[in-house]
């Protein structure tokens, strides 16, 4: 018994044999648990109403990712009674499938941010995001006045274009008028057809209440307000739901 | 033979002492200045990132001291520098001594090593507080950042092995396979987990490859074998050399060894999905992390009966060597918080630990336990040695080291198990009639003692890390200086050869 542990000389002898081993040893469970996810088309439910993100909504994901809301807000809603009374419908991966990066999170320091859209005014959002304490007393969050600043969109093509080389389907038309349509998106009276047509149900607002400049505080809000609302649950069968 | 293997390390003698001419040392002790300099900065972010959740005003309505920026400031500098120059200065130092042999590449690869690796830290840091991120937890540097430590690590790589090849020692010292193993898998990960799209050459924005649910996959497959591969597998490596040195014993069992690293390295690398547990992942691959992180008990167990089992026969050292005590007790939480992360690891226990505190206290258990107090002993140990002193030049410092920074772990990690499952537990609660007990702030003001708790927790800590370091700087400056060898002849014969 245990003459292999003796044969275990010639790998401590021999420190190619002992890097190859350990590669092959350390690869075999990220193999099985991530290619079949990639290969797997039932992983991504198969619901309808995910689009890509508005310009405007990406850019307010990008602040969303800079300033670190994913170290006390989680985007993922579990199928337990007590979350989806208290924050809705559990989360579908389809609902994320075109995060890059995903923002699930890990910690609930704050709560659940997967289903806000539309449970909040604008200008609560931007209110709360100014000063936290003024609304909720209670909250330990750190204020975000800082936000109520010109959003610099320079680069809005470059981005959507390296989102779509990572798989996100952004049209030559969508990257053409990517500037155009983040001032479509902040305008409640802006010329909304073109806008509308590119992406289906993005609601137009002066998000941080002052329509006449494009903040980041406008970016965040409009990606905050979306959240959660892309998939219509009325119209989701269980069999659409059903993962491998 | 496997006695052979198991005492190489120790192999004594005046030849040793000769030899140690010869290896490199002067990078590794900037390593090891570093690491107890990041260690500090590590601590004091994380006293006040704790403290701004306890009194929000510490955020300082700036945007460079928001939580959400200096949280990864915290988690970096503790994991990746702190802990990162640990382990580059003990292996370097590890892996001349095992295997006789001077370091590959000479001064210079060590060198560049350290400041690259500095540099590394540096500009990682500087983008947090900026705003410059991934946004994905422990593997926040930018694209740039991440090319510059791939190309670094190639290099550590070379420098490992190529001292390792150049071995005088028949067999690889059992320190080196984990050591070993670190750096290929951390290669491995860093590369897998950080393939992203760079909005153009000039900017410092990219984006993820993979989305959504494989994106969360492919994160927390890097995310628990950064514990598993850097924050485990390169400390058991300094566990199972300076245990052994310290307590002047062989290590336990050298079969053990062998059946700890295989299972280990094997079963560390299919955990990652506890940390999805009901989300949006495919329950199949939930499963499967559920039970290879149960199954992960085991190795974890094995190891520390390893290190705990070295000191048979020398137990009385404990009371006496004060840096050993460090590496015992680290080998303590190591077993404490292997038990708990698989108990964590149990969908149902998931349930309710998952998104809270708890989960906090956990990792700090095995930070500041395990991968602290190893590098506490192993500090202790090295600074005489590399400054060729008698000893620290305070035991009586290390002491209180000692104890200042175990009452801190457990103001914290009671503090952090009380308020998770009290936080847990309030999310779910429902009253007579049905509904909610709760408001989500109400849980969030409940949280406040703890909090306070758990910062106090963290002062302790940090104070006794500056104890630490006000005595290493006194051992380096004022401590004294070890004789000339007496047993000139033999250690001169060795010399010339």
């Amino acid at each position: 018994m245990f003459r292999w542990l003796r044969d275990h000389g010639v790998i401590e002898r021999n420190l190619i044999l002992m890097g190859v081993l350990t590669l092959i040893t350390v690869s075999i469970g990220g193999l099985v648990q991530i290619v079949p996810l990639f290969a797997v088309e039932t992983t991504i439910e198969r619901v309808s109403g995910v689009r890509p993100y508005t310009p405007l909504e990406q850019m307010g994901r990008d602040i969303y990712v800079r300033e670190g809301c994913y170290t006390c807000h989680s985007q993922m809603v579990r199928p337990f009674r007590d979350e989806l009374e208290r924050y809705g419908h559990f989360s579908l991966a389809a609902e994320s499938m075109y995060d890059h990066p995903f923002q699930w999170g890990s910690k609930r320091t704050g709560p659940d941010l997967a289903r806000v859209g539309g449970r909040y005014s604008d200008d609560w959002h931007a209110a709360h995001l100014r000063s936290p304490r003024a609304l909720v007393p209670a909250s330990v969050m750190p204020p975000y006045a800082f936000l109520d600043r010109p959003l610099d969109y320079s680069d809005i093509q470059d981005r959507l274009r390296a989102l779509r080389i990572a798989g996100v389907p952004y049209s030559d038309e969508m990257i053409a008028n990517a500037r155009a349509d983040i001032e479509a998106q902040a305008r409640p009276d802006a010329d909304a057809s073109g806008f509308q047509g590119r992406y289906a149900r993005a609601r137009q607002a002066a998000f941080d209440g002052d329509p006449g400049r494009v903040t980041e505080m406008d970016a965040l809000v409009a990606y905050l307000q979306m959240l959660g609302t892309l998939v219509d649950f009325r119209d989701v069968t269980p069999a659409q739901l059903r993962q491998p | 033979m496997a006695a052979a293997t198991a005492t190489a390390a120790l192999a004594p003698g005046q030849a040793s002492r000769a030899r140690e001419a010869t290896y490199v040392e002067a990078p590794i002790r900037a390593f090891a200045i570093a690491t107890a300099f990041w260690g500090v900065v590590g601590f004091l972010m994380g006293v006040l990132i704790a403290t701004q959740l306890a009194f929000p005003l510490l955020n300082l309505d700036l945007e460079w001291t928001t939580f959400g920026r200096l949280r990864p400031v915290h988690t970096s500098a503790v994991i990746f520098a702190f802990g990162g120059n640990a382990l580059l200065g003990t292996s370097l130092f590890v892996v001349q001594r095992t295997c006789r042999a001077r370091l590959f590449g000479g001064e210079d690869a060590g060198w560049f090593l350290f400041w690259g690796y500095q540099f590394f830290i540096v500009m990682a840091a500087l983008g947090y507080v900026l705003g410059i991120t991934q946004g994905k937890e422990y593997a926040e540097p930018e694209w740039y950042v991440d090319l510059w430590l791939t190309v670094l690590w190639v290099i550590y790589l070379v420098v490992f092995g190529g001292t390792i090849v150049k071995r005088e020692e028949p067999h690889i010292y059992v320190a080196n396979w984990f050591y070993l193993a670190f750096i290929i898998t951390i290669a491995m990960l860093h590369i897998g987990n950080n393939i992203s799209i760079p909005a153009s050459l000039g900017s410092a924005i990219s984006y993820s490859a993979p989305a959504g649910v494989q994106g969360a996959m492919i994160q927390w497959w890097y995310g628990h074998n950064a514990v598993g591969f850097f924050l485990t597998a390169g400390f058991l490596a300094m566990m199972y050399y300076f245990i052994p040195k310290q307590a002047e014993r062989p290590v336990y069992s050298y079969r053990l060894s062998i059946v700890h690293f295989w299972t280990l390295i094997f079963l560390y690398i299919w955990a990652g999905p506890h940390h999805l547990h009901y989300t949006a992942l495919p329950d199949w691959a939930q499963v499967l992390g559920m039970v290879f992180s149960v199954m992960l008990w085991m190795p974890s167990w094995g190891g520390m009966i390893n290190g705990l089992m070295t000191l048979s026969g020398a137990w009385d050292k404990l009371r006496t060597n004060a840096s050993l005590r460090f590496s015992v007790t680290a080998v303590g939480f190591y077993g404490m918080s292997t038990f708990e992360g698989p108990v964590m690891s149990i969908r149902a226990v998931n349930g309710l630990s998952h998104y809270t505190d708890w989960t906090i206290g956990h990792v700090h258990s095995g930070a500041m336990g395990w991968v602290g107090f190893i590098t506490f002993g192993a500090l202790y140990y090295l600074f005489p040695v590399l400054w060729r002193k008698k000893g620290m030049w305070s035991e009586k410092l290390i002491a209180w080291h000692f104890w200042l920074a175990t009452l801190g772990i457990v103001f914290y990690i009671t503090a952090m198990w009380v308020s998770g499952i009290m936080q847990g537990l309030m999310w779910r609660a429902y009253d007579e009639l049905g509904f909610l007990q709760y408001s989500f702030v109400e849980t969030v003001e409940a949280m406040h003692p703890y909090y306070v708790i758990r910062a106090l927790g963290g002062v302790l800590y940090l104070t006794g890390a500056l104890l630490m370091a006000f005595n290493l700087w006194k051992t380096v400056t004022s401590s004294e200086a070890l004789e000339p060898e007496p047993a000139a002849a033999p250690a001169i014969a060795v010399a010339a050869e």
